[in-house]
């Protein structure tokens, strides 16, 4: 979407997207009220039988469907995730964590710097140097996978956190680049020009200037990067082989192994899902924005 | 807690490392003549991303292709080949593969569409706080992963055979009606049917992304232009189709293919499924194989490279599109 706008539109867009339209509505038929109703129950429906189903007993969720607790057969418990952050689940929550954060984090400050001289300063080459950029976005992650394996090799980076680090860092610094330069691009010119009246370099003016005013950016690219990187399963499945695993990885391990463990299964996946759901809640707005900004990551 | 120390620790190096690298080139090129520094100082800004990406991305796409044309990648033995190519043009279990990423290619855009238009447009005319809940329940499934994604819907699916209690819902739905399947619907190789149930994972999460996008859009068609239909005496679904959708057009190919690109490399759902057994591989899942289970990195590569040839129009039109967007600014 954002390949349209600049930040100000996707600004309002992002502020519509998901609040009511200004005119007050409510002129729908029941045949639509219905439609939707059905929609967003199919929809809904999924993530709250795993819920429901993660807090009964193993024997009861594989001998009855759990919509019986609707009609009485409630035996609810904490156990199934006590048994699955013993089988690993505990540790794989911590790692995720320490790769997620990191890796939101590093690529953040490069890609504004680049965004700040994309956007406001003149040289040679900088429109090309910007498309290759734009290009990058699309390109399929699956380039680089065995390269970097040997590229690690070659150097001797031992620790699978810092090869996740690097990775997630340049697979995320063209759509950093992308939305931040979007943004700063859209910035008052007056803003900037009157900084340069009052003496301060390009460092200063990005530093005491752009970056304050970026907020909003900076926020939408770090929860998109975030989501993505605790998401991710594909990139830590190729770089973490000393033995630590993320979230995904142990819950896809366990559905390979597991499979019938419906009980270890359910409580996982809902581990796994908790941080995401938390930043969804507290963050929609910001999530919103980062999506419609990111829509053409590769 | 050492992981969090560490993670701690690379934050600091990490984030302090940038600031000093840009501090130090920057307060370098100012000790440069003034004109040299003007210069000079753009480069230094970008460099430090251009090198990332370089490294990253740019580097190994051109090692892909090399590798493509190589076999034994790796070892002493490594020399020219184009056994790869003809591995890529010839191999029945790739071929089948391909079959199924056009299939998901195809339904899954046009599926996501389809439902984020259809609530968007009907979300719409609800109050305020209705509309509210409604979109965030189609949104949610956004926030998990795919491998979360999949296990749900390993739930939803779970089968057991006739006569036994179903706890899967879609099974029970079947017994409901007294026609619970002999076989798993993922082991439903007849027309593919099983893809099928995968691809209805991938519409489920992505659905809500195009409800964000086609909604804002729809709420920047302008409203003369839907009443002046109405006063022709259009129905709601002339309007829909003649005056909203036209408006829209541009927002609905850039959701399609946002969608398409992510598919085109899907993964984790066919992986964590069905390891892609009974015909539902994916050309994703033939890489991982071949680059990390059997070694054949040069197979591996020539994936790859049929998958850049595949992104290609889209790297083109995202290019084009911001040619055009910056000729306005």
């Amino acid at each position: 979407m954002s390949a349209q706008t600049t930040a100000p539109p996707e600004e309002e867009l992002e502020r519509e997207a998901l609040k009511p339209s200004k005119d007050e509505g409510d002129s729908a038929s029941w045949g639509a009220r219905l439609t939707l109703a059905l929609v967003c129950i199919i929809f809904t429906i999924p993530t709250l039988g795993l819920l429901i189903s993660s807090f009964r007993p193993r024997e009861d969720i594989i001998s009855s469907g759990w919509w019986t607790v609707f009609t009485g057969n409630v035996n609810f418990s904490l156990d199934n995730y006590t048994a699955v952050l013993d089988e690993g689940m505990g540790t794989a929550f911590a790692n995720s964590l320490a790769v997620a954060v990191p890796a939101t984090v590093i690529p953040i400050l490069a890609a504004a710097f680049a965004a700040y001289a994309f956007a406001w300063m003149d040289f040679r080459g900088r429109e090309f140097l910007f498309v290759i950029f734009v290009g990058l976005l699309v390109v399929p992650l699956q380039v680089a996978f065995v390269p970097l394996t040997q590229l690690f090799n070659a150097v001797g980076i031992q620790s699978d956190f810092l090869k996740l680090w690097l990775a997630h860092t340049g697979f995320g610094m063209p759509l950093a680049v992308y939305i931040l330069r979007n943004y700063i691009g859209s910035l008052p010119r007056e803003v900037i020009e009157s900084a340069k009246v009052d003496g301060a370099n390009h460092f200063a003016t990005f530093w005491r200037l752009i970056m304050p005013l970026s907020v909003p950016a900076l926020a939408a690219y770090a929860i998109f990067q975030f989501l993505w990187t605790w998401n991710d399963y594909l990139v830590a499945l190729i770089f973490m082989t000393g033995g630590e695993e993320v979230v995904t990885v142990t819950l896809a391990e366990l559905v390979g192994s597991r499979g019938q463990d419906w009980h270890l299964l359910t409580a996982g996946a809902f581990i796994s899902m908790t941080v995401p759901l938390i930043v969804f809640f507290a963050l929609q707005r910001f999530f919103v924005r980062g999506l419609t900004a990111g829509s053409v990551k590769g | 807690m050492g992981n969090a120390v560490s993670a701690a620790i690379a934050i600091v190096l990490g984030v302090g490392g940038v600031l000093v690298l840009f501090w130090g080139l920057n307060a370098a090129v100012e000790r440069l003549p003034k004109q040299q520094e003007e210069m000079l100082k753009p480069y230094v800004f970008v460099g430090p991303s251009l090198a990332i990406v370089g490294l990253f991305l740019l580097y190994p796409s051109i090692l892909t292709v090399w590798f493509s044309f190589q076999t034994n990648v790796g070892t002493p033995a490594q020399e020219f080949t184009l056994d790869n190519y003809v591995y890529l043009f010839t191999d029945g279990a790739l071929h089948s593969a391909l079959i199924n990423n056009l299939l998901w290619i195809i339904v899954v855009p046009a599926g996501a569409v389809a439902i984020g238009l259809l609530v968007a447009v009907l979300a719409d005319r609800l109050k305020p706080t209705a509309e509210k809940i409604s979109k965030a329940l189609i949104f949610l499934p956004m926030a998990i992963s795919f491998v979360g994604a999949s296990t749900i819907w390993l739930f939803i699916y779970a089968w057991r055979p006739p006569g036994v209690e179903q706890f899967g819902l879609l099974m029970a739905i079947a017994e409901l009606f007294g026609r619970v399947p002999a076989e798993p619907i993922l082991q439903m190789t007849q027309f593919r049917l099983n893809n099928f149930a995968l691809m209805a994972v991938m519409i489920w999460l992505q659905a809500g992304f195009a409800m964000v996008l086609l909604s804002a859009a729809i709420k920047n068609v302008p409203e003369d232009t839907i009443e002046a239909a109405r006063i022709d005496g259009a129905s709601e679904i002339q309007i829909f189709w003649r005056v909203t959708v036209p408006q829209i057009k541009s927002t609905i190919v850039v959701v399609g293919t946002t969608i398409l690109i992510l598919v085109l490399k899907i993964f984790d759902v066919p992986r964590v499924m069905t390891s892609g057994d009974f015909d539902t591989n994916v050309i994703a899942n033939i890489y991982y194989d071949q680059a990390f289970t059997f070694g054949n990195r040069g197979r591996a590569s020539v994936v790859v490279v049929a998958l850049i040839f595949m992104t290609l129009p889209f790297m083109y039109l995202n290019i084009k599109r911001f040619r055009e967007q910056e000729a306005n600014r």
